[in-house]
């Protein structure tokens, strides 16, 4: 299967990050059967990046590869969200 | 005591759009934030680019625009009708873009809670990279609709009002308000964010536009109450015409100028003033051309500059009339010291008209100018602008000490006053009245001076005559009374005497 690009921005290292931070991870663990890529970006080391992508909110989650470009805002406390919202397939957990 | 002044008052930053700094008493306060609130098409957008163009061109200010709503694409392309090529800024380093506009088709799932946090960083970026003094959001009305949760949204624009602060940037926020008179804006939580309030206006009345600007409040300091009209002009933006803060403080000329006709001048006292204002007022056909005509001719042939603005017949038109009168419009315009703008008035709004005719006379210097006629122009307008726009062409032509003559058509033959005079005869300083006075079935024609203000004059009816030399004043209408109220009775000569015998003191 192709592989998935995922990149998280945040800005700083606020719980709110954290927490972000941490969801992913236990998303991509528990969740995706395919191999993935995870980047993190935090905005306030490199503004520039957050202009190019037009990232308003934060943080934001951006499905870079495969194709449909997916964005999710928000802190991904909502596990079921970001799986419908990043349009992939992913195991069921029940 | 001048240091302390300085001190308590918060400092303006000149924005230099047309008359704003006027309004506001030296335009907006400097690192702070103003809302400015307008409904749909009041011109917000405009207003926010302005503010950013005028601080490049004027003040070589770097500016960022923040848009979340149209495509920086879009507002370049749009903004390319007043001239401002802001593609030239951002080579120049001059203006950059933080672009927050809608992306993608479909709206970014939400989960979970989040902030703003990646705009500020990129506004303070933004800001920080072109060192910029000017930054206008346009506009938040999109960022609500497109993040659902209020209170976050709210709680982050006071974060970047906050920042701006620090930054020491001068910022223009726009919302969007839904009446013109009614809540400052949407969302009821914008005001809050700035410490300044604008509202702009495009109010329909009577079947017109009428855009105007009010300053709602400037906290910690000064500014011009109450709504100003302003315009909305190709190539150049948003014009204010700022009324009230015209001061009373033309200078007054002692000096007499030929009116070009000789009997005219007597019944004047010697003249008209150099710097006075005058109307003519008088039913169609009564004279009121002819006098203008006459008027100009005066001033040429004195080499003075004419300027004459004919919003009733065409330039053809006047020349020939001219010519009928034994008057030579032709050579004199070859000469450049005539110049004549045949205009319909309907061409262009009121305010725009104002405008227009400024630029025209700051750029010709005339010593007179005359209009043919004030009626024709309240004919497109409201009540309310058409005496704006009296007050404005009155106050910038006695700033630059001009003679204006202006002329208006009383609706009815016989006797009678029109709207037009009502609204401006306290504005001009002398009056003259052409009228009909129908006497033993025949219609015969008579002037007065009704008012000449700082000079003795003339105050009988006198009886005029036209012919191919022009204008013939000859003797008061003896015998005649009740002329000016549209109802001539001929008096039996028995009672002019007695009349004559009460007077004589």
């Amino acid at each position: 299967m192709a592989k998935i690009l995922l990149k998280l921005y945040i800005t700083g290292q606020t719980p709110r990050s954290a927490r972000a931070i941490e969801n992913l991870k236990n998303i991509v663990e528990n969740e995706l059967k395919d191999e993935y890529e995870m980047k993190i970006i935090d905005i306030l080391e490199n503004p520039q990046l957050a202009e190019d992508e037009k990232i308003l909110a934060t943080p934001t989650l951006i499905k870079e590869l495969p194709p449909p470009l997916r964005r999710i805002i928000g802190d991904l406390s909502d596990s079921e969200k970001v799986l419908l919202g990043l349009d992939i397939t992913y195991h069921k957990t029940n | 005591m001048k240091n302390k002044n300085q001190y308590l008052s918060i400092e303006k930053l000149e924005t230099f759009i047309p008359g704003f700094d006027q309004i506001s008493n030296g335009g907006l306060p400097k690192h702070r934030t103003t809302l400015v609130s307008g409904t749909a098409g009041a011109a917000k957008t405009v207003f926010a680019v302005q503010f950013l163009v005028q601080g490049i061109l004027t003040a070589n200010e770097g500016g960022i625009f923040i848009t979340f709503e149209e495509s920086p694409n879009d507002i370049r392309q749009n903004m390319k009708s007043f001239g401002w090529d802001i593609q030239k800024f951002e080579e120049e380093g001059k203006w950059q873009f933080v672009d927050a506009s809608p992306q993608f088709e479909e709206a970014d799932t939400v989960s979970g809670t989040y902030d703003l946090g990646a705009l500020l960083a990129r506004i303070e970026h933004a800001i920080h990279k072109i060192e910029a003094k000017r930054v206008s959001l346009d506009s938040l009305g999109a960022i609500f609709s497109r993040f659902t949760d209020t209170a976050i949204i709210r709680n982050e624009l006071f974060k970047i009002a906050f920042m701006l602060k620090t930054l020491k940037v001068t910022a223009i926020l726009t919302a969007e308000r839904i009446n013109e008179y009614g809540e400052i804006a949407r969302y009821g939580v914008e005001e809050f964010v700035a410490d300044n309030v604008i509202i702009l206006r495009n109010i329909l009345e009577e079947e017109k536009r009428r855009r105007t600007m009010e300053i709602l409040k400037f906290r910690g300091c000064s500014h011009q109450k109450g709504e100003y009209p302003f315009t909305i002009i190709p190539n150049e933006g948003i014009i204010m015409i700022p009324l009230s803060s015209m001061e009373l403080k033309q200078k007054s000329s002692d000096t007499r100028i030929d009116s070009g006709n000789d009997e005219l001048n007597k019944m004047c006292g010697g003249g008209f003033f150099r710097d006075s204002v005058l109307l003519v007022s008088g039913a169609t056909g009564t004279g009121k051309t002819l006098t203008v005509t006459e008027f100009m001719d005066g001033g040429m042939k004195n080499n003075e500059r004419c300027l004459l603005f004919a919003f009733e017949e065409s330039k053809e038109q006047l020349f020939r009339n001219a010519r009928g009168w034994g008057i030579d419009f032709d050579s004199t315009e070859q000469k450049g010291i005539l110049n004549v703008i045949c205009e319909y008035p309907e061409s262009r709004s009121l305010e725009d008209h104002l405008v227009k005719m400024k630029e025209i006379i700051d750029e010709f210097k005339p010593n007179r100018v005359a209009i043919d006629s004030l009626s024709a122009l309240e004919r497109v307008s409201t009540v309310r602008s058409f005496r704006e726009f009296i007050l404005g062409v009155t106050s910038f032509i006695k700033h630059k000490e001009i003679v204006g003559l202006f002329t208006a058509t009383t609706p009815t033959l016989l006797g009678g006053t029109s709207v037009t005079e009502a609204h401006i005869s306290t504005i001009t300083d002398s009056i003259i009245l052409l009228r009909y006075v129908e006497i033993n079935g025949e219609m015969r024609r008579g002037i007065t001076v009704l008012k000449m203000r700082g000079s003795k004059h003339d105050k009988d009816i006198r009886e005029f005559t036209i012919d191919d030399t022009g204008m013939h004043i000859s003797k008061a209408f003896r015998n005649v009374s009740g002329i000016l109220v549209g109802n001539p009775r001929s008096l039996a000569s028995d009672e002019i005497e007695r009349m004559d015998e009460m007077f004589k003191a």
